[in-house]
Protein backbone atom coordinates (compact mmCIF):
# COMPACT_ATOMS: atom_id res chain seq x y z
CA UNK A 1 0.00 0.00 0.00
CA UNK A 2 0.95 3.34 -0.54
CA UNK A 3 2.20 4.17 3.09
CA UNK A 4 5.57 4.51 2.40
CA UNK A 5 6.67 7.32 4.51
CA UNK A 6 5.33 10.93 3.66
CA UNK A 7 7.60 13.28 1.65
CA UNK A 8 8.70 16.69 2.59
CA UNK A 9 5.98 19.10 2.71
CA UNK A 10 3.68 16.41 2.53
CA UNK A 11 1.15 15.62 6.01
CA UNK A 12 -0.54 12.66 6.88
CA UNK A 13 -4.29 13.45 8.12
CA UNK A 14 -4.36 10.86 10.37
CA UNK A 15 -2.32 12.40 12.56
CA UNK A 16 -3.75 15.83 12.62
CA UNK A 17 -7.04 14.18 13.40
CA UNK A 18 -5.76 11.19 15.96
CA UNK A 19 -3.62 13.96 17.63
CA UNK A 20 -6.76 16.26 17.76
CA UNK A 21 -9.36 13.76 19.21
CA UNK A 22 -7.13 13.41 22.23
CA UNK A 23 -6.80 16.91 22.82
CA UNK A 24 -10.22 16.85 22.69
CA UNK A 25 -10.85 13.31 25.48
CA UNK A 26 -8.90 15.37 27.23
CA UNK A 27 -11.37 18.02 27.92
CA UNK A 28 -14.31 16.50 27.78
CA UNK A 29 -15.01 13.56 29.00
CA UNK A 30 -17.86 12.56 26.86
CA UNK A 31 -15.65 12.22 23.77
CA UNK A 32 -15.38 7.72 23.01
CA UNK A 33 -13.53 6.11 20.51
CA UNK A 34 -15.38 3.05 18.75
CA UNK A 35 -13.64 1.28 15.77
CA UNK A 36 -14.02 -2.35 14.14
CA UNK A 37 -10.77 -3.91 14.55
CA UNK A 38 -8.98 -0.92 13.11
CA UNK A 39 -6.98 0.65 16.07
CA UNK A 40 -4.17 0.17 13.82
CA UNK A 41 -5.33 1.33 10.29
CA UNK A 42 -7.10 4.57 12.25
CA UNK A 43 -4.46 5.51 14.35
CA UNK A 44 -6.07 4.95 17.69
CA UNK A 45 -2.94 3.71 19.54
CA UNK A 46 -1.94 6.27 21.75
CA UNK A 47 -6.07 6.84 22.00
CA UNK A 48 -6.51 3.49 23.68
CA UNK A 49 -3.55 4.21 25.91
CA UNK A 50 -4.22 7.62 27.45
CA UNK A 51 -7.95 6.40 27.29
CA UNK A 52 -8.61 2.38 27.65
CA UNK A 53 -12.05 2.83 29.01
CA UNK A 54 -12.93 5.25 26.17
CA UNK A 55 -12.03 2.71 23.49
CA UNK A 56 -14.69 0.69 22.33
CA UNK A 57 -13.71 -1.99 20.03
CA UNK A 58 -16.71 -3.88 18.47
CA UNK A 59 -14.48 -6.52 16.36
CA UNK A 60 -15.07 -7.01 12.61
CA UNK A 61 -19.05 -5.64 12.23
CA UNK A 62 -19.62 -2.48 11.03
CA UNK A 63 -23.58 -2.47 11.41
CA UNK A 64 -23.28 -3.41 15.15
CA UNK A 65 -20.66 -0.47 15.26
CA UNK A 66 -23.05 2.00 14.26
CA UNK A 67 -25.71 0.74 16.50
CA UNK A 68 -23.65 0.79 19.40
CA UNK A 69 -22.25 4.38 18.55
CA UNK A 70 -26.17 5.25 18.45
CA UNK A 71 -26.93 3.87 21.89
CA UNK A 72 -23.79 5.42 23.39
CA UNK A 73 -24.85 8.43 21.85
CA UNK A 74 -28.23 8.01 24.02
CA UNK A 75 -26.21 7.57 26.84
CA UNK A 76 -24.99 10.77 27.10
CA UNK A 77 -21.55 10.14 25.24
CA UNK A 78 -20.20 11.75 21.86
CA UNK A 79 -18.52 8.42 19.91
CA UNK A 80 -16.21 9.06 17.15
CA UNK A 81 -16.12 5.86 15.08
CA UNK A 82 -13.74 5.49 13.52
CA UNK A 83 -13.80 2.77 10.18
CA UNK A 84 -12.01 2.36 6.75
CA UNK A 85 -14.60 4.72 4.35
CA UNK A 86 -15.60 2.27 2.17
CA UNK A 87 -17.14 -0.23 5.31
CA UNK A 88 -18.48 2.78 7.63
CA UNK A 89 -20.20 3.82 4.57
CA UNK A 90 -21.17 0.92 2.61
CA UNK A 91 -22.01 -2.30 5.03
CA UNK A 92 -23.45 0.27 7.83
CA UNK A 93 -25.22 2.51 5.02
CA UNK A 94 -28.62 1.68 6.76
CA UNK A 95 -27.13 2.19 9.93
CA UNK A 96 -25.84 5.77 9.27
CA UNK A 97 -29.52 6.72 7.70
CA UNK A 98 -31.65 5.02 10.94
CA UNK A 99 -29.62 4.84 13.59
CA UNK A 100 -27.37 7.75 13.38
CA UNK A 101 -29.25 10.64 11.35
CA UNK A 102 -32.96 9.74 11.47
CA UNK A 103 -32.57 9.24 15.55
CA UNK A 104 -30.80 12.83 14.96
CA UNK A 105 -27.92 11.74 17.35
CA UNK A 106 -24.81 13.28 17.74
CA UNK A 107 -22.11 11.10 16.34
CA UNK A 108 -19.20 11.58 14.09
CA UNK A 109 -18.30 9.03 11.73
CA UNK A 110 -15.27 8.82 10.43
CA UNK A 111 -14.34 7.34 7.09
CA UNK A 112 -10.58 6.29 7.20
CA UNK A 113 -8.36 5.85 4.09
CA UNK A 114 -11.14 7.25 1.51
CA UNK A 115 -11.13 7.38 -1.95
CA UNK A 116 -8.30 5.36 -3.38
CA UNK A 117 -6.25 5.57 -0.37
CA UNK A 118 -6.04 1.60 -0.70
CA UNK A 119 -4.55 1.60 -4.29
CA UNK A 120 -2.86 -1.43 -4.57
CA UNK A 121 -5.69 -3.60 -2.43
CA UNK A 122 -8.43 -2.92 -4.98
CA UNK A 123 -11.64 -1.41 -6.63
CA UNK A 124 -13.55 -3.41 -3.09
CA UNK A 125 -11.47 -1.05 -0.92
CA UNK A 126 -11.34 1.80 -3.07
CA UNK A 127 -14.08 4.14 -1.17
CA UNK A 128 -14.92 5.94 -4.50
CA UNK A 129 -18.70 5.98 -3.69
CA UNK A 130 -18.78 7.21 0.11
CA UNK A 131 -19.63 10.78 -0.80
CA UNK A 132 -22.57 10.60 -3.15
CA UNK A 133 -23.68 7.87 -0.67
CA UNK A 134 -23.91 10.30 2.43
CA UNK A 135 -24.65 13.25 0.56
CA UNK A 136 -28.24 11.56 -0.32
CA UNK A 137 -29.12 11.29 3.72
CA UNK A 138 -30.99 14.28 5.51
CA UNK A 139 -29.68 15.80 8.63
CA UNK A 140 -26.06 14.46 8.34
CA UNK A 141 -23.53 16.74 7.76
CA UNK A 142 -20.33 15.49 5.34
CA UNK A 143 -17.00 16.67 5.80
CA UNK A 144 -13.83 16.26 3.30
CA UNK A 145 -10.94 18.23 5.50
CA UNK A 146 -8.45 18.98 2.37
CA UNK A 147 -4.90 19.02 4.95
CA UNK A 148 -4.00 19.17 8.74
CA UNK A 149 -5.45 22.11 9.68
CA UNK A 150 -9.07 21.44 8.27
CA UNK A 151 -8.86 18.02 9.43
CA UNK A 152 -8.14 19.48 12.99
CA UNK A 153 -11.02 22.49 12.68
CA UNK A 154 -12.84 19.32 11.56
CA UNK A 155 -12.45 17.26 14.36
CA UNK A 156 -13.02 20.24 17.03
CA UNK A 157 -16.46 21.84 15.23
CA UNK A 158 -17.70 18.29 15.17
CA UNK A 159 -17.16 17.46 18.54
CA UNK A 160 -19.76 20.22 19.50
CA UNK A 161 -22.01 20.05 16.34
CA UNK A 162 -25.42 18.83 16.34
CA UNK A 163 -26.25 15.76 15.00
CA UNK A 164 -24.87 13.07 12.99
CA UNK A 165 -22.00 13.96 11.45
CA UNK A 166 -19.47 12.33 8.59
CA UNK A 167 -16.26 12.69 7.85
CA UNK A 168 -13.50 11.56 5.49
CA UNK A 169 -9.87 11.43 6.74
CA UNK A 170 -7.10 10.60 4.13
CA UNK A 171 -4.42 8.50 3.91
CA UNK A 172 -2.48 9.71 1.24
CA UNK A 173 -0.28 12.63 1.96
CA UNK A 174 -1.21 16.08 0.89
CA UNK A 175 -0.08 19.57 1.17
CA UNK A 176 -1.30 22.35 3.20
CA UNK A 177 -3.53 24.38 1.32
CA UNK A 178 -5.36 26.32 3.81
CA UNK A 179 -5.41 29.93 4.23
CA UNK A 180 -5.52 29.43 8.46
CA UNK A 181 -6.10 33.00 8.86
CA UNK A 182 -9.42 32.47 7.31
CA UNK A 183 -10.22 29.74 9.70
CA UNK A 184 -12.73 26.67 8.89
CA UNK A 185 -16.68 27.03 8.96
CA UNK A 186 -18.63 23.87 8.13
CA UNK A 187 -20.76 25.36 5.35
CA UNK A 188 -18.41 27.71 3.75
CA UNK A 189 -16.51 27.03 0.42
CA UNK A 190 -12.74 28.58 0.51
CA UNK A 191 -11.85 30.36 -2.29
CA UNK A 192 -8.08 29.85 -2.53
CA UNK A 193 -7.24 31.49 -5.93
CA UNK A 194 -9.47 34.14 -7.42
CA UNK A 195 -9.78 34.29 -10.98
CA UNK A 196 -12.36 35.54 -13.90
CA UNK A 197 -12.16 32.97 -16.65
CA UNK A 198 -13.16 29.60 -15.34
CA UNK A 199 -13.48 27.58 -11.51
CA UNK A 200 -12.00 24.80 -10.52
CA UNK A 201 -14.17 23.11 -7.26
CA UNK A 202 -12.11 20.33 -5.66
CA UNK A 203 -12.21 18.80 -2.31
CA UNK A 204 -9.81 16.34 -0.30
CA UNK A 205 -6.80 15.38 -2.03
CA UNK A 206 -7.54 17.33 -5.86
CA UNK A 207 -7.74 20.82 -3.94
CA UNK A 208 -3.86 21.09 -4.50
CA UNK A 209 -4.00 19.63 -7.95
CA UNK A 210 -6.26 22.05 -9.11
CA UNK A 211 -4.23 24.58 -7.35
CA UNK A 212 -1.32 23.62 -9.42
CA UNK A 213 -3.50 23.25 -12.78
CA UNK A 214 -4.49 27.02 -11.92
CA UNK A 215 -0.54 27.97 -12.02
CA UNK A 216 -0.42 26.41 -15.06
CA UNK A 217 -3.52 28.05 -16.54
CA UNK A 218 -1.90 31.24 -14.99
CA UNK A 219 1.36 30.74 -17.56
CA UNK A 220 -1.20 30.91 -20.44
CA UNK A 221 -3.04 34.04 -19.33
CA UNK A 222 -6.10 32.00 -18.51
CA UNK A 223 -7.54 33.05 -15.02
CA UNK A 224 -9.01 30.06 -12.78
CA UNK A 225 -10.32 30.21 -9.85
CA UNK A 226 -9.96 27.57 -6.93
CA UNK A 227 -12.56 26.93 -4.66
CA UNK A 228 -12.19 24.30 -1.77
CA UNK A 229 -15.49 22.40 -0.72
CA UNK A 230 -14.53 20.68 2.30
CA UNK A 231 -17.80 20.94 3.46
CA UNK A 232 -20.30 19.00 1.09
CA UNK A 233 -23.61 19.10 3.43
CA UNK A 234 -24.54 21.34 3.75
CA UNK A 235 -22.75 23.26 0.70
CA UNK A 236 -22.21 26.64 0.07
CA UNK A 237 -24.22 27.54 -2.64
CA UNK A 238 -24.07 30.80 -2.56
CA UNK A 239 -20.33 30.61 -3.82
CA UNK A 240 -20.86 28.09 -6.59
CA UNK A 241 -23.53 30.09 -8.14
CA UNK A 242 -21.06 33.15 -7.83
CA UNK A 243 -18.57 30.77 -9.89
CA UNK A 244 -21.53 29.90 -12.37
CA UNK A 245 -21.96 33.79 -12.72
CA UNK A 246 -18.59 35.12 -12.74
CA UNK A 247 -16.40 32.68 -14.85
CA UNK A 248 -17.59 30.81 -18.01
CA UNK A 249 -17.82 27.21 -16.73
CA UNK A 250 -16.73 24.79 -13.85
CA UNK A 251 -14.57 22.10 -13.71
CA UNK A 252 -14.77 19.43 -10.33
CA UNK A 253 -12.46 17.47 -9.21
CA UNK A 254 -13.10 14.45 -6.18
CA UNK A 255 -11.61 11.10 -5.47
CA UNK A 256 -15.16 9.38 -6.16
CA UNK A 257 -17.16 8.81 -8.82
CA UNK A 258 -18.26 11.94 -11.31
CA UNK A 259 -21.96 11.20 -10.41
CA UNK A 260 -23.59 11.99 -7.18
CA UNK A 261 -20.81 13.43 -5.11
CA UNK A 262 -19.37 16.72 -5.01
CA UNK A 263 -19.90 17.15 -9.00
CA UNK A 264 -23.68 15.93 -8.29
CA UNK A 265 -23.64 18.54 -5.68
CA UNK A 266 -22.16 21.40 -7.55
CA UNK A 267 -24.39 20.35 -11.11
CA UNK A 268 -27.21 20.62 -8.61
CA UNK A 269 -27.05 23.65 -7.23
CA UNK A 270 -25.96 25.58 -10.78
CA UNK A 271 -28.09 23.42 -12.88
CA UNK A 272 -31.34 25.38 -11.13
CA UNK A 273 -29.99 28.28 -9.96
CA UNK A 274 -27.48 29.82 -12.70
CA UNK A 275 -27.00 27.26 -15.60
CA UNK A 276 -23.45 27.12 -16.90
CA UNK A 277 -20.85 24.48 -18.74
CA UNK A 278 -19.37 21.84 -16.46
CA UNK A 279 -17.09 19.11 -16.32
CA UNK A 280 -16.82 16.88 -14.10
CA UNK A 281 -13.89 15.01 -13.24
CA UNK A 282 -13.58 11.46 -11.18
CA UNK A 283 -13.18 7.44 -10.90
CA UNK A 284 -14.97 6.54 -14.15
CA UNK A 285 -14.70 3.02 -13.58
CA UNK A 286 -13.54 0.41 -10.64
CA UNK A 287 -9.84 0.54 -10.74
CA UNK A 288 -7.50 -1.01 -12.65
CA UNK A 289 -3.69 -2.19 -10.15
CA UNK A 290 -1.75 0.24 -8.80
CA UNK A 291 -0.71 2.39 -6.24
CA UNK A 292 -2.84 5.67 -4.99
CA UNK A 293 -0.56 8.30 -7.16
CA UNK A 294 -0.69 5.95 -10.15
CA UNK A 295 -4.65 5.99 -9.99
CA UNK A 296 -4.78 9.40 -9.56
CA UNK A 297 -3.52 9.93 -12.95
CA UNK A 298 -4.70 6.82 -14.81
CA UNK A 299 -7.85 8.77 -14.22
CA UNK A 300 -6.84 12.14 -15.08
CA UNK A 301 -7.47 13.42 -11.55
CA UNK A 302 -4.48 15.88 -11.15
CA UNK A 303 -3.11 19.09 -12.89
CA UNK A 304 -2.60 17.88 -16.42
CA UNK A 305 -6.44 16.36 -16.19
CA UNK A 306 -7.88 19.29 -14.63
CA UNK A 307 -5.66 21.91 -16.88
CA UNK A 308 -7.07 19.91 -19.91
CA UNK A 309 -10.77 19.95 -18.81
CA UNK A 310 -10.48 24.09 -17.94
CA UNK A 311 -8.73 25.22 -20.66
CA UNK A 312 -12.18 23.73 -22.85
CA UNK A 313 -14.65 26.07 -21.28
CA UNK A 314 -12.06 28.61 -21.10
CA UNK A 315 -12.06 28.42 -24.21
CA UNK B 1 -55.42 2.61 35.33
CA UNK B 2 -52.75 4.67 36.76
CA UNK B 3 -51.83 4.04 40.80
CA UNK B 4 -50.79 6.54 42.58
CA UNK B 5 -47.45 8.12 40.39
CA UNK B 6 -44.51 6.43 40.69
CA UNK B 7 -45.72 3.41 42.03
CA UNK B 8 -46.25 0.86 38.98
CA UNK B 9 -45.63 -2.07 40.04
CA UNK B 10 -48.40 -4.14 39.43
CA UNK B 11 -48.93 -8.09 40.26
CA UNK B 12 -49.59 -10.35 37.81
CA UNK B 13 -53.05 -10.61 38.03
CA UNK B 14 -53.53 -6.70 37.63
CA UNK B 15 -50.81 -6.96 34.69
CA UNK B 16 -52.89 -9.61 32.74
CA UNK B 17 -56.27 -7.16 33.51
CA UNK B 18 -54.04 -4.49 31.91
CA UNK B 19 -52.73 -6.09 28.92
CA UNK B 20 -56.74 -7.41 28.13
CA UNK B 21 -57.48 -3.58 27.87
CA UNK B 22 -54.46 -3.09 26.00
CA UNK B 23 -55.11 -5.62 23.65
CA UNK B 24 -58.79 -4.09 22.75
CA UNK B 25 -57.17 -1.01 22.15
CA UNK B 26 -54.92 -2.47 19.93
CA UNK B 27 -58.22 -3.74 17.59
CA UNK B 28 -59.47 -0.73 17.70
CA UNK B 29 -56.91 1.29 16.82
CA UNK B 30 -55.66 -1.06 14.09
CA UNK B 31 -59.40 -1.35 12.70
CA UNK B 32 -59.67 2.63 12.58
CA UNK B 33 -56.42 3.15 10.85
CA UNK B 34 -57.30 -0.12 8.58
CA UNK B 35 -53.30 -0.73 8.84
CA UNK B 36 -51.18 -2.18 11.08
CA UNK B 37 -49.49 -5.56 12.65
CA UNK B 38 -52.11 -6.90 14.56
CA UNK B 39 -50.61 -10.27 15.11
CA UNK B 40 -47.29 -9.78 16.57
CA UNK B 41 -49.25 -6.68 18.24
CA UNK B 42 -50.68 -9.24 20.17
CA UNK B 43 -48.17 -11.47 20.69
CA UNK B 44 -45.46 -9.14 22.52
CA UNK B 45 -48.64 -7.31 24.43
CA UNK B 46 -47.10 -9.21 27.46
CA UNK B 47 -44.27 -8.18 27.39
CA UNK B 48 -44.10 -4.81 26.91
CA UNK B 49 -47.01 -4.65 29.32
CA UNK B 50 -44.88 -6.16 32.25
CA UNK B 51 -41.90 -3.94 31.14
CA UNK B 52 -43.63 -0.66 31.28
CA UNK B 53 -46.08 -1.27 33.91
CA UNK B 54 -43.71 -3.68 36.36
CA UNK B 55 -39.86 -3.58 35.43
CA UNK B 56 -38.63 -0.49 34.13
CA UNK B 57 -37.73 3.11 35.77
CA UNK B 58 -39.14 5.33 33.44
CA UNK B 59 -41.56 8.56 34.48
CA UNK B 60 -43.99 9.80 31.55
CA UNK B 61 -43.08 13.19 33.39
CA UNK B 62 -39.78 13.44 32.71
CA UNK B 63 -39.38 11.23 29.33
CA UNK B 64 -35.20 11.95 29.40
CA UNK B 65 -34.64 11.47 33.04
CA UNK B 66 -30.66 10.15 32.46
CA UNK B 67 -31.52 7.59 34.40
CA UNK B 68 -34.61 6.38 33.32
CA UNK B 69 -33.92 2.52 31.95
CA UNK B 70 -33.54 2.15 28.04
CA UNK B 71 -36.56 0.50 26.38
CA UNK B 72 -36.08 -0.17 22.85
CA UNK B 73 -38.81 -2.29 20.58
CA UNK B 74 -36.83 -3.33 17.40
CA UNK B 75 -39.38 -5.06 16.12
CA UNK B 76 -40.78 -1.50 14.93
CA UNK B 77 -43.43 -2.60 12.69
CA UNK B 78 -45.45 -3.08 16.05
CA UNK B 79 -45.59 0.02 16.82
CA UNK B 80 -49.20 0.00 17.92
CA UNK B 81 -48.51 -1.84 20.84
CA UNK B 82 -45.89 0.25 21.59
CA UNK B 83 -48.17 3.46 21.40
CA UNK B 84 -51.10 1.96 23.71
CA UNK B 85 -48.89 0.94 26.18
CA UNK B 86 -47.11 4.35 26.17
CA UNK B 87 -50.20 6.33 26.27
CA UNK B 88 -51.77 4.31 28.82
CA UNK B 89 -48.44 4.43 30.89
CA UNK B 90 -49.35 8.28 30.58
CA UNK B 91 -46.56 9.15 28.37
CA UNK B 92 -49.29 10.92 26.17
CA UNK B 93 -52.97 11.12 26.18
CA UNK B 94 -54.62 7.75 25.12
CA UNK B 95 -56.82 9.50 22.99
CA UNK B 96 -54.41 10.24 20.68
CA UNK B 97 -54.32 6.86 19.77
CA UNK B 98 -57.37 7.57 17.21
CA UNK B 99 -54.45 9.03 15.02
CA UNK B 100 -52.56 6.15 14.49
CA UNK B 101 -51.22 6.42 10.80
CA UNK B 102 -53.26 9.25 9.86
CA UNK B 103 -51.67 11.96 7.80
CA UNK B 104 -49.25 14.24 9.72
CA UNK B 105 -49.98 12.01 12.71
CA UNK B 106 -46.41 11.72 14.94
CA UNK B 107 -48.04 8.13 15.65
CA UNK B 108 -46.01 6.52 12.57
CA UNK B 109 -46.12 2.78 11.66
CA UNK B 110 -43.14 2.62 13.33
CA UNK B 111 -41.55 4.56 16.23
CA UNK B 112 -39.75 7.53 16.21
CA UNK B 113 -38.13 8.96 19.11
CA UNK B 114 -38.05 12.97 18.09
CA UNK B 115 -41.72 13.39 18.20
CA UNK B 116 -42.79 10.28 20.39
CA UNK B 117 -42.12 10.51 24.27
CA UNK B 118 -41.03 7.13 25.64
CA UNK B 119 -39.42 6.07 22.39
CA UNK B 120 -36.16 5.24 22.77
CA UNK B 121 -34.91 4.92 19.42
CA UNK B 122 -36.14 4.85 15.89
CA UNK B 123 -36.68 1.49 14.26
CA UNK B 124 -38.52 -0.13 11.73
CA UNK B 125 -35.77 -2.42 9.67
CA UNK B 126 -34.96 -5.23 11.14
CA UNK B 127 -32.02 -6.20 13.10
CA UNK B 128 -31.11 -2.12 14.49
CA UNK B 129 -32.58 -2.27 17.84
CA UNK B 130 -30.06 -4.95 19.71
CA UNK B 131 -26.95 -3.03 18.67
CA UNK B 132 -28.27 0.49 20.13
CA UNK B 133 -29.70 -0.82 23.09
CA UNK B 134 -26.01 -2.92 23.21
CA UNK B 135 -24.83 0.61 23.12
CA UNK B 136 -26.85 2.29 26.46
CA UNK B 137 -25.70 -0.73 27.87
CA UNK B 138 -21.35 -0.30 27.05
CA UNK B 139 -22.92 3.31 28.02
CA UNK B 140 -24.07 3.02 31.29
CA UNK B 141 -20.42 0.89 31.63
CA UNK B 142 -18.33 3.59 30.01
CA UNK B 143 -20.21 6.40 32.45
CA UNK B 144 -20.84 4.75 35.81
CA UNK B 145 -24.78 4.79 35.43
CA UNK B 146 -26.62 2.16 37.21
CA UNK B 147 -29.70 2.28 34.80
CA UNK B 148 -30.97 -1.17 32.78
CA UNK B 149 -30.93 -1.40 29.10
CA UNK B 150 -33.83 -3.72 27.02
CA UNK B 151 -34.85 -4.75 23.77
CA UNK B 152 -37.59 -6.63 22.29
CA UNK B 153 -36.87 -8.35 18.92
CA UNK B 154 -39.56 -11.15 16.80
CA UNK B 155 -38.04 -14.12 16.54
CA UNK B 156 -37.93 -14.00 12.12
CA UNK B 157 -36.16 -10.87 13.17
CA UNK B 158 -33.30 -12.90 13.95
CA UNK B 159 -32.28 -13.59 10.45
CA UNK B 160 -30.89 -10.33 10.38
CA UNK B 161 -26.87 -10.78 10.80
CA UNK B 162 -27.09 -7.74 12.31
CA UNK B 163 -28.16 -9.00 15.87
CA UNK B 164 -25.78 -11.87 15.87
CA UNK B 165 -23.14 -9.23 15.63
CA UNK B 166 -24.21 -7.38 18.60
CA UNK B 167 -24.81 -10.61 20.50
CA UNK B 168 -21.52 -11.36 20.25
CA UNK B 169 -20.32 -8.33 21.68
CA UNK B 170 -22.44 -8.40 24.15
CA UNK B 171 -21.54 -11.75 25.66
CA UNK B 172 -17.78 -10.45 25.28
CA UNK B 173 -18.37 -7.34 27.33
CA UNK B 174 -20.88 -9.26 30.29
CA UNK B 175 -23.51 -6.70 29.75
CA UNK B 176 -24.99 -7.61 33.00
CA UNK B 177 -27.49 -4.63 32.88
CA UNK B 178 -28.77 -6.01 29.06
CA UNK B 179 -31.77 -7.87 28.90
CA UNK B 180 -32.66 -9.06 25.17
CA UNK B 181 -36.66 -10.54 24.64
CA UNK B 182 -37.40 -12.47 21.98
CA UNK B 183 -40.76 -12.47 21.23
CA UNK B 184 -40.80 -15.96 19.83
CA UNK B 185 -44.69 -16.38 18.03
CA UNK B 186 -42.93 -18.63 15.35
CA UNK B 187 -43.87 -16.89 12.66
CA UNK B 188 -42.99 -13.91 10.73
CA UNK B 189 -44.23 -12.28 7.53
CA UNK B 190 -44.43 -15.02 5.10
CA UNK B 191 -44.35 -18.51 6.98
CA UNK B 192 -43.44 -20.30 9.85
CA UNK B 193 -39.63 -19.29 10.65
CA UNK B 194 -38.91 -23.36 11.58
CA UNK B 195 -39.65 -22.91 7.14
CA UNK B 196 -38.05 -20.14 6.25
CA UNK B 197 -34.93 -20.14 8.07
CA UNK B 198 -35.08 -22.39 11.37
CA UNK B 199 -33.06 -20.31 14.25
CA UNK B 200 -33.43 -23.46 16.57
CA UNK B 201 -31.95 -24.09 18.84
CA UNK B 202 -32.62 -20.32 19.54
CA UNK B 203 -31.77 -20.19 23.58
CA UNK B 204 -28.43 -22.37 22.90
CA UNK B 205 -27.18 -20.40 20.54
CA UNK B 206 -27.12 -17.37 23.05
CA UNK B 207 -25.97 -19.57 25.94
CA UNK B 208 -23.11 -19.90 22.71
CA UNK B 209 -21.93 -16.35 23.15
CA UNK B 210 -22.25 -15.80 26.82
CA UNK B 211 -25.69 -15.44 27.72
CA UNK B 212 -28.01 -16.33 30.60
CA UNK B 213 -30.97 -17.96 29.09
CA UNK B 214 -34.49 -17.68 30.65
CA UNK B 215 -36.47 -19.60 29.02
CA UNK B 216 -40.51 -18.67 29.55
CA UNK B 217 -44.25 -18.73 28.79
CA UNK B 218 -44.54 -14.76 27.41
CA UNK B 219 -47.87 -14.62 28.12
CA UNK B 220 -47.57 -15.76 31.85
CA UNK B 221 -46.94 -12.32 34.09
CA UNK B 222 -45.14 -13.58 37.02
CA UNK B 223 -42.44 -15.52 34.84
CA UNK B 224 -42.27 -12.12 33.04
CA UNK B 225 -41.75 -10.64 35.85
CA UNK B 226 -39.33 -12.69 37.64
CA UNK B 227 -37.28 -13.39 34.30
CA UNK B 228 -37.64 -9.26 33.32
CA UNK B 229 -37.11 -7.82 36.98
CA UNK B 230 -33.29 -9.32 37.44
CA UNK B 231 -30.70 -8.74 35.85
CA UNK B 232 -27.57 -10.67 34.47
CA UNK B 233 -24.41 -11.53 36.89
CA UNK B 234 -21.71 -11.01 34.90
CA UNK B 235 -23.60 -11.91 31.66
CA UNK B 236 -26.11 -10.43 29.37
CA UNK B 237 -29.86 -11.90 29.66
CA UNK B 238 -31.64 -13.42 26.89
CA UNK B 239 -35.12 -13.93 27.62
CA UNK B 240 -36.73 -16.47 25.21
CA UNK B 241 -40.40 -15.55 25.33
CA UNK B 242 -42.53 -18.35 23.58
CA UNK B 243 -45.43 -16.11 22.46
CA UNK B 244 -48.85 -17.20 20.12
CA UNK B 245 -49.37 -14.17 16.84
CA UNK B 246 -52.44 -12.70 17.39
CA UNK B 247 -52.58 -13.93 21.07
CA UNK B 248 -56.05 -13.69 22.55
CA UNK B 249 -58.25 -13.52 19.49
CA UNK B 250 -58.99 -17.07 18.60
CA UNK B 251 -59.30 -16.58 15.00
CA UNK B 252 -56.05 -14.92 14.92
CA UNK B 253 -53.76 -17.13 16.88
CA UNK B 254 -51.34 -18.62 15.24
CA UNK B 255 -52.33 -17.32 11.85
CA UNK B 256 -49.63 -16.27 9.79
CA UNK B 257 -52.42 -14.38 7.48
CA UNK B 258 -52.58 -11.67 10.68
CA UNK B 259 -49.10 -10.47 10.56
CA UNK B 260 -50.28 -7.49 8.38
CA UNK B 261 -54.22 -8.64 7.92
CA UNK B 262 -56.38 -5.99 8.79
CA UNK B 263 -59.72 -7.23 10.53
CA UNK B 264 -63.06 -6.28 9.24
CA UNK B 265 -65.43 -4.13 11.74
CA UNK B 266 -67.02 -7.55 12.21
CA UNK B 267 -64.54 -9.28 13.22
CA UNK B 268 -63.17 -6.68 15.89
CA UNK B 269 -66.75 -6.66 17.05
CA UNK B 270 -66.13 -10.81 17.79
CA UNK B 271 -62.55 -9.94 18.93
CA UNK B 272 -63.73 -7.70 21.73
CA UNK B 273 -66.38 -9.93 23.02
CA UNK B 274 -63.81 -12.67 23.18
CA UNK B 275 -61.66 -10.17 25.13
CA UNK B 276 -64.00 -8.58 27.81
CA UNK B 277 -65.54 -12.27 28.61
Amino acid sequence: MSDKGVAAGLHDCRKAFAETLAEMARGDARIVAVCNDSVGSSNLKAFQQEFPDRLINVGIAEQNMVGVAAGLANAGLVPFVCCASPFLTGRAMEQVKVDAAYNGYHIVLCGMSPGMAYGELGPTHHSIEDLAWMRAIHDLTVLVPADPFQTREAVRQAASAEGPVFMRIGRFAVPAVSDEAAGFAIGRADELRGGSDVTIVATGTLVSRALEAADRLAEDGISARVLNVSSLAPIDAEALVRAARETRGIVTAEEGVPHGGLGGAVAEIVAQAHPTRMKILGVTAFAPTGDTAFLLDHFGLNAAGIEAAARQLAA
Amino acid sequence: MAEQPGDTRFDPARLAAEATEVRKRILTTIGAAKMGHVGGDLSVTDILVTLFFGVLNVDPARPEMPDRDRFVLSKGHCAAALYTVLARRGFFAEDELASFMQPLSRLNGHPNRRKVPGVEANTGPLGHGLPIAVGTAVGAQVTGASYRSFCIVGDGELQEGSNWEAAMFAGHRGLGNLTLVADRNGLQQGARVADTNDLSPLGDKFAAFGWEVRDIDGHDHAALLDALSRPGEGRPVFVLARTVKGKGVSFMEDGVEWHHGVPTPAQIDAALKELSR
